[in-house]
This record gives C-alpha cells, sequence and structure tokens, in this order.
C-alpha cells in the first residue's frame, strides 16, 4: 500500500477550519471605488474633515500609482472596481455592553475559539474583535482604561482622541507610501488604536481578531499602537475568513510609534482562507506593517507566523531612529498547495548603537512558493549599528520553490551586518529514523518542522505558540507521502 | 522470533541481497560479519523497512507478523529497534521530547494510555546513569553536534528505553574508539534477556568480544556462506575474509 497515496486521499478531505460563513444582515456599499465612496465612508463614521480630507489625498496620490509588480508572486490583475470596499453588520449604532452584541456575531467568535465574553476570556487577555469592516467588541475595557491604556476600536478613536490620531496617523506609514498603503489610507474602515501613557507596563496582553465575512469585499483595517515614554505592550494579531472560490484582498496598515525606553511586541498568527488545492480563491493579503523606534532605548519586535493567505506581500519593518534602539523580526511563513508568499522586514539604522535582529524560517511544501526579501539598511550617523539576519528554508516535497532576496545598504563603517542564510528539505532520513522509532510520518514532518521554528516560536506569547504549532501542522498535513 | 527466508532485495536495480536465510529464536544474539558490500546493511534496512529498497523475493517472519507487510512504524511499534550506523541529526527537537514522542507513538499504536511524565523521566534517569551519559543531553537537539560516541550512546540509550523484543544494531562500533566501545556493548548487553533478540551488523570482530554473540554468520554477495558459533569471529580475524570465494557485487 502506498502511504502517499493514503495522505493524499486524508488531506483532499482536510477542510479549512474556519472556512464557515455568517448569516447576518449587512449594511454595504455597493462595489466600486470613487471619491463618492471615500467621502461616504468617512460619513458613515461621522469623521472630522481633517480626515476626510487626508483620505481623499491618498485616493488621488493611489490614482496614480501603479500596482507593484517586483514580488516573486503571480496573480492576474485585480479589478478594484468590482469590489465592496465598506460591509458592516447591521447593529445598533452604539454598544454599551457585550449583551448589545449580535449574538450571531458572539457565536462566530464563539466557534473560532476567540473568547470576547469576558468571563470566558483567556485571563489576562483583552481582545478587539473587527468583523468585516467594523470593530464589533472590546474586552477589558475597566481594566484598562484604570491603567490610562487606551485600546479601542479606530473609529472610536476618531470620536474620543482625535488629536492623538491624528499626531500618529501615517506617522510611520505615510499615505503615499505605497500602492496598497494609498489604497488603505483612502478607504479603511476600522482597526484598533492602542496608546499607552508614560511610564506604563500595559497589564494585558492585548490582541485583535479580525474576521473576513461577507462577500467580494475587500477588509482594509488600520492598527496604531503608540507607547510613550518607558511604556510596555505586547499585542497579538489573529486572522480568519470564510471559503470562497474568488480572492478576496486584504490590505492593511499597521503602524507603530515607541519612544523613549519603550517597548513593543506585536505578534501575528495569521490564517487567511488560503484557497484550495487547485489555488482557486483565497485571500491576497497585502499588508505594510511599520514601526519607528522613536526614542532612545526603545524596542520593537515583530513576530509572525504566516500559514493562510493565497499570497501574502508584507515586510514588518523598523526605523531605528533613537539611539540604542532595538528592532527585531521574526518569521515563519508556510507556503502549501499553491500559496505564495513574498514576505521579509526592512531594518533601517538610523541612531548609533542600533541594533537589529531578523530571523525568517521560510517553509515550502506542494506547490508552495516562498520568498525571504529583506533590507538591512545602515545610514550615516548610524555608528556601531550591528545587525544580525539569518533566513532559513525548508522544502517539503520537490515542486515547492524556496527564494531568498536580501539587500543590504551600508553607509557607515563602524557597523556590523551578518547574514546567514541556509536551505534544507526535510530529510527522508530524518522521516525514517523517526518512523524507525515508532512516530508516524506526519507526526514526523510536524516534529522536523517545529523543530526549525523552534527559534521563532520561543518568540511567541505561550497561547499564540500553541496555536501557532497546531495551525502549522494542519497547513502541511498531506504535504510528504 | 524471527524467520527470513529465501530473502532478495534490491536498490536502483542491483540485486544486493540474493537468498538469505536465518532463524534467530528469542534470548539468542546472532552477529552478522562480512566484507564490505556484502550486503549485511542492507539487511539491517530491509528488516527495519527502508523503502529504498525493493524486496523481489522471500518472506520474513517476525513474532507471527508478515514483516515484510508492515510499515515501518508499525514495526518499530511491534518491538523491532534498529540502532543505526549513522544516527540522523533532528534540529530543535531536544533529546528528551523525541525519547518521549517515541515511547508515546508507540503506545499509541498499541492502545495503551501515554506515559507518566514522572514514569518517563525516572525511567530515563536510571537509563542515562546506567550509559554514563549526562542528563544535559536530554536538552540537546537530537543527535546534532553530537560526538560518533555520544551519536551511539544515544542509539542505545533509545534502545533501552523502548525495550524492544528484537534489536538490529548497524555497524553500532564503527567510530568508536576503545572505551566508548566498552560502554555501548555494556548497554547492549545489559538489555540481553531470554525474551529478546539481538542482530549486530558488523565488520570487525573486535565488538564480539565484548558483545559475545550465541551465532556468528557471514555475508558475502548477497548470502550467507558461512555460520557458526562464536569461535567463527575469531577465525575470521585471524584469516580475513580472504578465504569466501570472488566476492559479492558491491552495493
Amino acid at each position: 500500500m502506498s502511504s502517499e497515496t493514503a495522505l493524499l486521499e486524508e488531506y483532499s478531505k482536510r477542510e479549512y477550519k474556519h472556512g464557515f460563513v455568517t448569516d447576518i444582515e449587512a449594511d454595504a456599499l455597493p462595489p466600486g471605488l470613487n471619491e463618492e465612496v471615500v467621502r461616504t465612508i468617512s460619513a458613515k463614521k461621522n469623521e472630522p474633515q481633517w480626515l476626510l480630507d487626508w483620505r481623499l489625498k491618498a485616493f488621488r496620490h493611489w490614482q496614480t500609482l501603479q500596482e507593484p509588480t517586483w514580488p516573486h508572486v503571480h496573480y492576474p490583475p485585480i479589478d478594484y472596481q468590482s469590489m465592496i470596499y465598506y460591509s458592516a453588520p447591521k447593529q445598533k449604532p452604539l454598544l454599551e455592553s457585550l449583551d448589545q452584541v449580535d449574538p450571531k456575531l458572539l457565536e462566530t467568535y464563539e466557534k473560532l475559539g476567540i473568547p470576547i465574553e469576558e468571563q470566558k476570556a483567556l485571563a489576562g487577555v483583552a481582545v478587539d474583535a473587527v468583523f468585516d469592516s467594523v470593530s464589533i467588541a472590546t474586552t477589558y475595557k475597566k481594566t484598562l482604561e484604570d491603567a490610562g491604556v487606551i485600546f479601542c476600536p479606530f473609529s472610536e478613536a476618531v470620536q474620543r482622541y482625535p488629536e492623538l490620531v491624528q499626531k500618529y496617523l501615517g506617522s510611520v506609514v505615510p499615505a503615499a507610501d505605497n500602492f496598497f498603503a494609498a489604497l488603505n489610507s483612502a478607504v479603511f474602515s476600522d482597526g484598533s488604536f492602542c496608546y499607552i501613557p508614560e511610564g506604563v507596563r500595559c497589564p494585558l496582553e492585548l490582541s485583535t481578531y479580525f474576521r473576513i465575512n461577507a462577500q467580494n469585499t475587500g477588509q482594509f483595517e488600520r492598527t496604531l499602537i503608540v507607547a510613550e515614554k518607558g511604556a510596555y505592550v505586547s499585542y497579538l494579531e489573529g486572522c480568519t475568513a470564510p471559503k470562497r472560490d474568488e480572492n478576496q484582498l486584504h490590505a492593511a496598515v499597521v503602524e507603530l510609534v515607541a519612544m523613549d525606553d519603550a517597548q513593543i511586541k506585536y505578534s501575528t498568527v495569521q490564517n487567511w482562507y488560503p484557497g484550495d488545492e487547485d489555488g482557486k480563491g483565497g485571500i491576497y493579503n497585502f499588508v505594510t506593517k511599520r514601526g519607528a523606534c522613536r526614542g532612545v532605548n526603545s524596542k520593537i519586535s515583530w513576530t509572525q507566523v504566516e500559514t493562510g493567505s493565497a499570497i501574502t506581500w508584507k515586510y514588518p519593518s523598523v526605523i531605528l531612529q533613537g539611539d540604542n534602539s532595538v528592532g527585531e523580526f521574526y518569521s515563519v511563513a508556510v507556503t502549501a498547495n499553491r500559496q505564495q508568499a513574498d514576505t521579509g522586514t526592512k531594518m533601517i539604522h538610523l541612531g548609533k548603537n542600533t541594533k537589529s535582529t531578523i530571523i525568517s524560517k521560510g517553509i515550502s511544501a506542494g506547490f508552495g512558493q516562498n520568498s525571504y526579501r529583506g533590507l538591512v539598511k545602515i545610514q550615516k550617523n548610524a555608528t556601531n549599528a550591528r545587525n544580525f539576519s539569518q533566513c532559513d528554508s525548508l522544502l517539503i516535497g520537490d515542486k515547492c520553490g524556496a527564494h531568498t532576496f536580501p539587500y543590504i545598504e551600508v553607509r557607515n563603517t563602524t557597523s556590523q551586518v551578518e547574514h546567514e542564510a541556509s536551505t534544507s528539505k526535510v530529510g527522508e532520513d530524518q522521516i525514517y529514523y523517526c518512523r524507525q522509532r515508532g512516530i508516524p510520518t506526519e507526526d514526523a514532518v510536524n516534529m522536523i518542522v517545529n523543530g526549525f521554528c523552534k527559534e521563532v516560536y520561543q518568540e511567541l506569547p505561550m497561547e499564540f505558540a500553541v496555536e501557532a504549532r497546531k495551525l502549522l501542522s494542519i497547513s502541511l498535513e498531506g504535504s510528504v507521502g | 522470533m524471527l524467520e527470513i527466508i529465501d530473502l532478495h532485495a534490491r536498490a536502483e536495480g542491483t540485486e544486493i541481497l540474493r537468498g538469505i536465510n536465518l532463524t534467530v529464536k528469542a534470548g539468542e544474539v546472532h552477529a552478522i560479519m562480512g566484507p564490505n558490500g556484502s550486503g549485511k546493511s542492507t539487511l539491517a534496512h530491509v528488516l527495519a523497512g527502508r523503502e529504498d529498497y525493493e524486496v523481489t523475493q522471500g518472506k520474513v517472519t517476525y513474532d507471527g507478523h508478515d514483516l515484510l507487510e508492515l510499515d515501518i512504524e508499525e514495526r518499530a511499534a511491534l518491538g523491532l529497534f534498529m540502532a543505526y550506523q549513522y544516527p540522523v541529526e533532528i534540529p530543535g527537537i531536544s533529546n528528551k521530547y523525541f525519547l518521549k514522542a517515541a515511547i508515546n507513538a508507540i503506545r499509541k499504536y498499541k492502545e495503551q494510555p501515554l506515559i507518566k511524565t514522572s514514569e518517563f523521566l525516572d525511567l530515563l534517569k536510571t537509563n542515562l546513569a546506567k550509559l554514563g551519559m549526562d542528563k544535559s543531553m536530554m536538552e540537546r537537539s537530537v543527535n546534532e553536534g553530537f560526538s560518533g560516541g555520544e551519536k551511539k550512546r544515544n542509539e542505545v540509550l533509545q534502545m533501552a528505553m523502548l525495550q524492544p523484543k528484537l534489536a538490529v544494531l548497524d555497524e553500532t562500533d564503527s567510530g568508536l574508539d576503545i572505551d566508548a566501545l566498552k560502554i555501548v556493548a555494556d548497554g547492549v548487553n545489559a538489555l540481553r534477556s531470554p525474551d529478546r533478540a539481538f542482530v549486530v551488523v558488523t565488520h570487525y570482530q573486535r565488538l564480539l568480544d565484548y558483545i559475545v554473540p550465541d551465532f556468528v554468520h557471514v555475508l558475502a554477495g548477497g548470502r550467507i556462506v558461512r555460520s557458526g558459533d562464536k569461535t567463527l569471529a575469531t577465525v575470521l580475524e585471524a584469516e580475513g575474509y580472504a578465504f569466501l570465494e570472488p566476492a559479492g557485487t558491491p552495493a
């Protein structure tokens, strides 16, 4: 009996576990994008004039831009006029408590295993849940408020803290930064806003769960996190979407600002629907994430586990502006079946004694294509800057691909840049060895892959590490015969 | 326990085993000797079930099962253990985790409850002490950066932990100095019991000074050309393999 055939058969029966659709009435705009749509979104959110102007400026600029073609990914042209840019579950305009959230929505998050009912919530994690275009619930508001931490839907922040939003919005990722960031700036609908005041260590892990539900809808959320002097916050982000045959666009922007001695740890477990085994459907995950270490001794860490999406295009980056600031990027990116990923980071060293670490683990299986693309830039004044990069690729099977595009620009002779790269295959010898000890093939592959990703998993908060391991094993099920 | 009848196997089109016959009973230790390329390691891997080899003829019965019908992990779960000549590295997975995963995989196959952590740790401690291994080895990745001696000792540790019925040792002595050889041999001898059998594959007689076999078989050209008791090994040591007919096809 061929165990390969058996495994493949088993695999074809596997389903993306989060692929269900919630039947809920939505308030949606018709498909298409023009100035009127931008104005309508802004009006629906009751936004101040400055924000509408900012959106319109972004929109006009976006119209002059071309979609980037340099990533190592292939997909048919996206018709931006056939997409819906705003969809929100119909509900009461203002939510005073979770009791007022549509039970269907609560059910959805329960099904996803995301606790938004506070009494059931994981101890120590505050959750903001974003459903299609709007934030539907934020937990632990009181605890956070007592600590002086602001954690709320972006649209609420615009109403309640307009001066903070205006000060930081677009200050790290300008509206005109790139094609997808400009699009997001024009039409973003919601997201999370988080502000940690001076000297405060955020008492809870903050997390946002993004869910795309509606059909033909793009999701454009924006996250802005500001850590004032000496503040600390750990932020988690998770994402899922229903199974659909057509591709859906997710173009988010995340901006982080860390002042003197502040620290932001941002972790992502990305599990958007990846499409089926023939590459039909799936999310286009075209995301701009960037953090600015503005203050001295500040630190920003990105940790990402990317298992979903048909196509991933994202480069969580750090601008190391403050002296002695630290930037970190830990990534596991998995491409199975027909998935494609072009992901990596940019570490821009401006300040003295700045330090960055890049650990990237790419795993390709099936027909998956996985590219690491990274830039380490050391500017003239960045005396004694240090970078260490390690990019490892693991191949499972012989039809997948791994690619590495490292760019290094050094303009300061006192700096030190190290780059290590490796490519390995999950060896038949390793699998044979495990099986000889009684461990079946699937478990052996999971074990080998987990070992490969260990350095990144260590950076994830505990619950997330467990989730990431589970996700990875689901993504790779049946990829080895 | 193990009965091999007229076993033929090939790899990449070349026939390597050309009719092996061998019977191993519980409690016995059989040494398989022979020149390079005679098929010793192939025999070991065919028993373990390595898929690179194709069995073209013959039958192998193990503990009442048709061995050749079983998957690699089923054979392992039924108590067949192979100590590798070249143990494989698994980066990022600790030795301890690996051992526990192996024990539990086998228990799961047998529908037994998983091992309790305390029980596992006690067992591990006892076996580490027997083999003179430091417990820090357990936190290191499986075989990664281990010296030759450490790797072989680790194989014997796994064997001690998994308590197989039939252990196949593939060139366990290769790359070991005399002290390491003694430790490994002691570990193996400690596991000898009336209900366990060993097939010891080796090129040199040296190992058999420490693991004294009940039977010695000489393999050449894919067949067992001579069998005897432990004195046969001494004859081979003195006279070499020259007495053999034209050597078999190298693998």
